[in-house]
């Protein structure tokens, strides 16, 4: 079986490009160049160096003892929240900077949900003195505020997305408006592992440098490259598939997802795909998506303004679909006592959407000598409101 | 013969009118269809309201929402449809976006528009490569036509492999932007009409997106088969209601 993308921009069933013909000639251009400039060795040197130097990389891979002790098994947690800008979004922003410039665009657009994807588009375009506009839900830049203000200081227009359920979905939908209103000069920075094809495996590939160093960073610490499972939490999907990408063929590791739940996976009030979503078409490529019976999108919710998309990425929709990944969802509950968790236990506040990857131990028992990865996607400065409040602190 | 076929043989710039069904009311579509065809409009574009109508603009955008909260849906419409053909005898196209008609099913969607009488279908996010791959023989066996788009930025080469493909008619969009976004014709459209012109292509050509009036319409079509009209005509329903349709289109032509 294979879980890469093939030659037509599809895993298994899932991805393809449905776009509208405005679309074509940008996507296609990126399409035709994206491998070529990746393989570039001008293009790695400089990718490489801003990751070691700019973002601090490689990010540690910190054994949590006190979190194994509890749940009696091994637990790594890959430290992408120690990143600049403190989420993993960044490894795929400074690659697609670097390829908007190759392909000789001035101008950035992004659309952002929880606001690190904004925060690290708006980061890299300081960077290299780009022009950026972020669009976001009206309701993420108020549950957002800390991320906006990061956005605004670094010289990015952030415009609020008012239609729908004002959230990342819509956001989305007005940054693909606005890169239909400018073919010419603008680059679309998608965030997540989602869009038409040649997104989600370029975002992957920006990605892959998490699992590219898990191994690595694992094999010192174990004396073997694989563990015995790697989790992520899953919206659209990034975080996921670059925990994942080096393991999809290691056929010994298992590869666990955890989507958020909302107030319950079937409260109405849920953004877990897998178990609600049907196959469909939503920005611009084939996958699970939460939907009515008549195809038009459903809105999902999460406390988690990262998780609140109502699809997933194509990769992830085809392992779901194949039994490669387990599927495990989490309540806004789980998520925030198990963030709060591992703030007593390790030291570490994690962002609500990494909080969610850690209620897996809440729902999945593991033996004393499995070793576990976790992908610690972002830290929980922006969600500081969120917790306070929750928790009455 | 199809009608789309049959009327783009008539001697005459045609006007074509796109409107969402649903909208200002749940069961305006008939009557508009109706009064549209009274008035001498040529051909109408049906739209199938969906949630997240990419390639529109606010206008359209509003239109859709209002008819989805108003409890459009696709059985809805065909059901608002089974008739039509009794009383109107110009082409109808629906216009919407794929996974509406992915979820009906493309085989019972496009069965289900041939028995009504619809002549084709304009699917802005289904790409041409799919359509052949997947959905043609389909659309073939059920006479209904797949009418393309075409952009200021599209290459002459896929211009022409858009034309192969096409039967009926190229939708020609006027300018880069979603809809309801243009302010007008200048030099960059004049460019794009004659490179157009050109090409000869074997499908006649009609625009749309930012015709408006009988000025911009007059402009669309000096070199091509038609003109269409759709934000301009959704905000005059907005604001008259359906009342105001044959005013509307007399003030076009």
């Amino acid at each position: 079986m294979n879980y890469n993308v093939d030659e037509k921009g599809y895993y298994g069933d899932f991805g393809g490009a449905f776009i509208p013909e405005m679309l074509y000639p940008n996507v296609e251009n990126l399409r035709q160049n994206y491998l070529k400039i990746m393989r570039e060795p001008s293009f790695i040197e400089e990718f490489n160096q801003l990751l070691k130097d700019y973002v601090g990389r490689p990010s540690p891979l910190y054994f949590a003892k006190r979190l194994s002790k509890k749940y009696n098994t091994k637990i790594y947690l890959k430290r992408e929240d120690l990143n600049h800008t403190g989420a993993h979004k960044v490894n795929n922003t400074i690659g697609q900077i670097l390829m908007a410039k190759r392909l000789g665009k001035k101008r950035i657009i992004a659309e952002t949900g929880a606001g690190q994807h904004g925060v690290a588009t708006a980061t890299v375009c300081a960077l290299m003195g780009m022009e950026c506009i972020v669009y976001m839900g009206e309701i993420d830049i108020a549950r957002q505020a800390p991320n906006v203000a990061r956005m605004k200081m670094l010289g990015a227009e952030v415009r609020p997305a008012l239609s729908g359920s004002r959230t990342l979905k819509d956001a989305t939908n007005e940054a693909i408006r606005d890169w239909i209103n400018n073919p010419v000069d603008t680059h679309y920075i998608i965030g997540s592992a989602i869009g038409p094809h040649p997104y989600p495996d370029m975002v992957t590939r920006f990605q892959s440098v998490i699992s590219e160093e898990i191994k690595k960073q694992l094999k010192e610490k174990e004396g073997k490259e694989n563990p015995n499972y790697v989790i992520a939490c899953i919206g659209g999907g990034s975080n996921a598939a670059g925990t994942y990408y080096h393991f999809l063929h290691e056929e010994e590791v298992g590869i666990i997802a955890v989507e958020a739940a909302g107030k319950g996976v079937h409260s109405g009030e849920s953004a877990a795909t897998s178990a609600l979503g049907k196959e469909g078409v939503i920005h611009g490529c084939k996958t699970l998506l939460m939907q009515t019976k008549d195809g038009q999108i459903t809105e999902p919710y999460s406390i988690s303004a990262g998780l609140d998309y109502p699809g997933v990425g194509p990769m992830h929709s085809h392992l779901y679909k194949t039994g490669r990944a387990e599927f495990y969802s989490a309540t806004d509950d789980e998520a925030m006592q198990s963030g709060l968790e591992l703030t007593k236990l390790e030291g570490i506040i994690p962002a609500i959407e990494s909080s969610h990857a850690l209620a897996i131990f809440k729902h999945k028992t593991f033996t004393p000598e499995d070793v576990v990865v976790l992908c610690l996607s972002g830290r929980g400065d922006k969600d500081l409101d969120n917790y306070i409040k929750y928790f009455n602190l | 013969m199809n009608r789309i076929k049959q009327k783009i043989q008539e001697d005459k710039k045609l006007l074509s009118i796109y409107f969402s069904a649903g909208f200002p009311t749940l069961n305006d579509t008939f009557t508009i269809i109706q009064d549209l065809e009274k008035n001498g409009v040529d051909f109408i574009e049906i739209g199938l309201p969906f949630s997240d109508p990419l390639a529109d603009g606010p206008t359209i955008q509003e239109s859709s929402t209002i008819a989805l909260k108003n409890g459009m849906t696709t059985e809805t419409l065909f059901s608002q449809l089974k008739d039509i053909r009794k009383t109107v005898h110009i082409p109808l196209i629906i216009m919407g976006y794929f996974n509406p008609m992915l979820q009906y099913g493309v085989e019972a969607f496009c069965a289900t528009c041939a028995e009504i009488g619809i002549d084709g279908l304009i699917i802005p996010d289904l790409p041409l490569d799919v359509f052949e791959r997947e959905y043609k023989a389909i659309f073939e066996k059920h006479g209904l036509l797949n009418i393309f788009l075409i952009t200021p930025q599209t290459s002459d080469e896929r211009i022409k492999q858009i034309d192969a493909a096409s039967d009926g008619f190229i939708y020609m969009v006027s300018s880069a932007g979603v809809t309801g976004s243009q302010s007008g014709f200048g030099n960059t459209q004049e460019d794009y009409f004659s490179r157009i012109k050109k090409m000869n292509l074997k499908n006649p050509q009609v625009v749309g997106f930012g015709i408006k009036d009988a000025e911009t319409f007059k402009q669309a079509t000096k070199s091509t088969k038609g003109a269409i009209i759709g934000s301009a005509f959704i905000k005059h329903l907005h604001k008259e209601g359906i009342k105001g349709i044959s005013g509307f289109i007399k003030s076009v032509r």
